[in-house]
């Protein structure tokens, strides 16, 4: 314990301003910084198990959706918005909420060009075949929509506290 | 055992609630509202609601909590004071008291004899090992039978999003400031 402590410097407390400069303190965090480094892998292992495995346990693309999101999250909390926006960077979730929508009505639109009602995934496949390819086809398209959304929000919302 | 973990997490709620009541530190009522949606994801994995506890730490536990503290580096970090009023306490008994009431008219928990389990749920789950075939019926349900309720969900966060980004000032106003300071 007592190699630890030198290594926090005494910071004065400004009740105001500590949120605001966060990022910064977090950097020097050691245990924060290793503890969420060693688990972001895995809360995007198990944001992309729950969206792919969705159709046989528990999930589906929204929880998926919230799991990466938040995995990005906490990357941004810990090691600065910009570090974030480097891996995922603005334009790409702004591009990815439309996106994944677009992939779910699309998928509607393709099976009422085939001939089909809209969102009958019959046309897919042959049977419960294409009902399972909507079925994922429709889900990735909520995971994509959901997580960028997400991140939208996020880099809206701390990017203005930086300012 | 279920029942007594399902009192402790029920309790360890109203105590929560209470705590941020009293609180007037916003830091703090951020954190315990976060640690409230944790424990109310507890209580939906008791209830077998994987699905709804996966959303409700995520969204609840994490991403809102995380909108709290940006909003508060933007805004001040104390409540301010303010006098007690007679008309809104009122007003929030009665609404509270009326949705107690309405509430007991529902099913009980459990029920085998509930409306959701007499209409719908038996049709869907004879229905679905033959027309879908996937183990998971709720997906199933969620993504075809219910795929335009689905597809308006998605819809609405996306507008979500499209309203943040307008109302916020978005990515490009934000980035050109940020190239030109460095």
């Amino acid at each position: 314990m007592s190699e630890v402590s030198p290594d926090a410097p005494a910071q004065p407390v400004e009740a105001a301003s500590a949120l605001e400069r966060s990022p910064m303190r977090m950097r020097e965090k050691l245990v924060l910084r290793v503890v969420s480094a060693a688990f972001i892998p895995f809360i995007l292992l198990f944001g992309l198990y729950v969206q792919f495995h969705g159709d046989y346990g528990p999930g589906g693309g929204f929880q998926a959706g919230v799991i990466l999101a938040a995995g990005v999250i906490l990357y941004g909390l810990i090691f600065g918005l910009r570090s974030a926006q480097e891996v995922v960077p603005p334009l790409v979730v702004e591009v990815g909420s439309a996106l994944g929508l677009l992939l779910y009505v699309g998928t509607g639109v393709f099976c009422l060009l085939s001939g089909y009602e809209f969102l009958n995934y019959e046309a897919l496949g042959h049977g419960s075949h294409g009902q399972h390819y909507g079925i994922i086809l429709v889900e990735a398209g909520v995971g994509i929509a959901v997580t960028c959304v997400m991140l939208a929000v996020y880099y809206a919302l701390a990017g203005r506290g930086r300012r | 055992m279920t029942g007594v973990i399902e009192l402790l997490l029920f309790t360890l709620l109203v105590g929560l609630a209470l705590a941020i009541l009293r609180l007037k530190d916003l830091f703090a009522i951020a954190m315990l509202s976060g640690a409230f949606s944790l424990v109310s994801a507890g209580l939906f994995t008791m209830m077998d609601a994987v699905d709804v506890a996966f959303t409700e730490a995520a969204v609840g536990a994490g991403f809102t909590t995380v909108l709290f503290l940006g909003t508060l580096a933007l805004t001040s970090r104390k409540e301010r004071q303010q006098p007690f009023r007679w008309g809104p306490f009122l007003v929030v008994l009665v609404v509270g008291a009326v949705l107690m009431w309405a509430g007991l008219d529902a099913p009980v928990y459990g029920d085998p004899n509930a409306p959701i389990h007499t209409h719908l749920g038996p049709d869907f789950i004879a229905r679905s090992p033959t027309e879908i075939d996937m183990p998971n019926i709720v997906t199933g349900v969620l993504a075809s039978y219910r795929g335009y309720d689905t597809m308006g969900e998605t819809a609405v966060i996306f507008t979500a999003g499209v309203g943040v980004l307008l109302l916020l000032g978005g990515r490009r106003g934000g980035q050109l400031d940020e190239e030109d300071a460095s």
